[in-house]
């Protein structure tokens, strides 16, 4: 199926394994922080990790079904072809470093510029629209939560600066 | 009859003018929500949540009840119009809506979606004013081993009538358990699971979860189809609408039986999506039509959108009544409930009657309000589906991201939305369902309480959850809703091997 061309991308079975995989580990991470916690009864009755404990033994056990299940289960199929990825990491990447900058920048200008990026880059639209948007937006939302609402959003230096 | 007194009270709450107005922009909100990529009901109601926190509590609740409705109302426009199932629940709506609209009956087919969600909400809203103040006085009776006992048979509900592997469904829930129980144990007063990150030491907030898991990791579902949309154009005219109704009352049967199951599956936490579904199979195997099912029959629209709407309300009916949300929407609006300073439960009933009532008697007048604006409003709210992707996204990834702040003013929560977006997204496609898990957050201290505390009673015997009849018949539906597949598979086999 994973041959070369187009339609070439991670299988489902690959990329299910591995969530699968991520999953148990999870659970022995619970299961570790459970025992460090205290899993056995106490003064007060069962400690802070009984319950924990419990969850992240069937975190793993049901890891371990799923990955029998899995590995049985092989249709062939892809998880996504690369060019669905591409597409998709195209948000997660600038997502990431707008939700990086936010303690920064503050949350209008890192806005700001995460709109005008996604829809020169990824919309190619053209300049006076991106601005219209991209500037509206975030003053759209100013009135919204921060004057109506007063819920107060993280603020920068330009927001300072303006004295807002 | 000091119901009827009480939700005419409440009906006094809910048409005071402020009441009134939050009303409308909560159904005008949900429409949107409800036809936007990326944004459900769940989702849509968190990051509206932190608006509501300086508004007394019953107007709060008023405004996301009805962003909730707006957003049912809201999934059928973009089933019927673009066959693109706005929420999982009006999936089964595009198998006959959309060849209705093709056909150019769009009219025909968003006016009987919409009046049909009308009927099943109503019904639903009748049998809560009906049943909630009965269940919740026989819920006041509960120990902590039969409230563990309710969670316990509603999680095992969700693990019996899912359509995902059951292991699945086991896994993505305990792992819900598993992150509320991060941060202080509220029984000892200990610190557990933090490893020393000092951001945990609040634990995982399920609002933060909802905005990550169902708003970005639907955005990047979506982008990752690279989705255009093309669709039939919406015109609802007088004539049309009056023309529909006059052949709906045919569907009378259809109606009643999709209300009834749809109230059975919203009660249960397995929702509005199931009841959809097996509602409308139900509706092709007794319709005389049947045979034409999903190439635009009426009835193959009334079917689903009845039993969606009558489950999406009924699914408020535990979690007033029991403090257990029947769907994700409802355990934010639980949550909600828990920041306005109100315990959810059965002890709402005795000490907030003015919230309870009003709610409920907004649900009616919000409901008659929905569809008034829905049938209205059509175009405009299609026209909004028009915009393309490549804006809309920036801006609900904005949103999401101010959502996430301001829940608890805190950038690291930001950072855990997206986190939690990704997870959303490979979960998605590996077939883990996302609404067990979300519930596991928001029950999960609770449930654990009421373990330890019933363990506690016991001094460590679980025989403390078959002590009695109650809390027994109680596990042993539990037990039965665990093992459905199981015992289903079985039946079926012991049928064909004596036929």
């Amino acid at each position: 199926m994973s041959s070369q061309g187009r339609s070439a991308g991670p299988s489902h079975k690959t990329v299910e394994l591995g969530v699968t995989l991520a999953i148990a580990l999870f659970g022995i991470i619970v299961i570790a922080g459970s025992v460090k916690a205290g899993i056995n009864w106490g003064a007060e009755g069962p400690r802070a990790g009984f319950f924990p404990f419990y969850v992240g033994l069937f975190i793993v056990a049901a890891s371990a079904m799923n990955f029998r299940n899995a590995l049985r289960e092989d249709d062939g199929g892809l998880f996504a072809e690369w060019t669905q990825l591409r597409q998709v990491m195209s948000v997660v990447v600038p997502t990431a470093i707008y939700v990086g900058a936010l303690p920064f920048t503050g949350l209008y200008l890192a806005s700001m510029i995460f709109i005008a990026w996604f829809m020169r880059w990824l919309g190619k639209y053209g300049w006076l629209t991106v601005a219209a948007v991209a500037i509206g937006m975030p003053v759209v939302t100013y009135l919204i939560f921060e004057r109506w609402f007063m819920v107060p959003l993280p603020k920068g230096p330009v927001e300072e600066w303006l004295g807002l | 009859m000091e119901e009827l007194a009480n939700l005419f009270h409440g009906f006094a709450v809910a048409l005071q003018p402020f009441n009134i107005m939050v009303m409308i922009l909560g159904i005008v909100l949900g429409v949107i929500i409800g036809v936007l990529p990326g944004l459900g009901g769940a989702n849509g109601v968190a990051i509206l949540l932190p608006l509501t926190f300086s508004m007394p509590p019953t107007s709060a609740i008023i405004m996301l009840s009805c962003i909730y409705w707006g957003a049912l109302f809201g999934g059928a426009i973009t089933s019927i119009l673009f066959n693109i199932p706005g929420e999982p629940w009006s999936v089964a709506t595009t198998f006959d809506g959309y060849p209705m609209a093709q056909q150019g009956k769009a009219g025909e087919a968003l006016t009987a979606a919409f009046t049909s969600s009308f009927v099943g909400a109503l019904f639903a809203v009748v049998m809560i004013t009906l049943v909630a103040p009965l269940v919740a006085s026989f819920a006041l009776q509960f120990g902590p081993a039969e409230k563990f006992a309710v969670y316990f048979l509603a999680f095992c509900s969700f693990v019996g009538l899912s359509k995902e592997p059951p292991f699945k469904t086991i896994a993505a829930m305990m792992i819900g358990f598993a992150l509320a129980a991060v941060g202080l144990d509220s029984i000892t007063g200990q610190l557990r699971l933090t490893f020393g990150i000092t951001e945990l030491l609040n634990g995982f907030d399920f609002l933060i979860a909802v905005i990550g898991l169902f708003g970005i990791g639907e955005i990047l579902l979506t982008m990752e189809e690279g989705l255009s949309f093309r669709g039939g154009n919406a015109k609802i005219n007088l004539r049309v609408v009056l023309h529909t109704w006059k052949e709906m009352p045919a569907y009378w049967l259809t109606s009643l039986r999709s209300c009834l199951i749809g109230c059975w599956m919203g009660i249960t936490p397995a929702g509005a999506t199931p009841a959809s579904f097996m509602s409308y199979g139900i509706a092709k195997r007794l319709s005389k039509r049947g045979k034409k099912f999903g190439h635009g029959e009426i009835e193959g629209v009334v079917a689903p959108e009845t039993a969606a709407h009558a489950a999406g309300t009924a699914a408020l009916l535990p979690m007033l009544s029991l403090g257990v949300p029947g769907s994700p929407t409802a355990a934010v609006l639980l949550g909600g409930l828990l920041i306005w300073g109100l315990q959810p439960g059965p002890m709402l009933f005795v000490e907030q009657k003015e919230f309870v009532w009003g709610l409920i008697a907004s649900m009616y007048l919000g409901n008659l309000a929905g569809l008034l604006v829905v049938l209205t409003c059509v175009p405009v709210f299609a026209a909004i589906l028009r915009i393309p992707f490549s804006i809309i996204a920036p801006l609900i990834l904005v949103l999401c991201a101010i959502g996430a702040y301001s829940v608890h003013s805190s950038t690291f929560d930001v950072v855990l939305m997206l986190v939690f977006g990704v997870l959303g997204y490979l979960f998605k496609k590996c077939g883990y369902p996302l609404a067990p898990l979300v519930l596991a957050i928001v029950l999960g201290d609770k449930a654990e309480e009421a373990f330890r505390q019933s363990l506690l009673g016991s001094q460590g015997s679980l025989a403390v959850f078959f002590s009695n009849g109650l809390v027994g018949t109680i596990m042993a539906l539990g037990l039965i809703a665990l093992f459905w597949s199981v015992i289903q598979e079985g039946y079926n086999r012991l049928r064909t091997v004596t036929a």
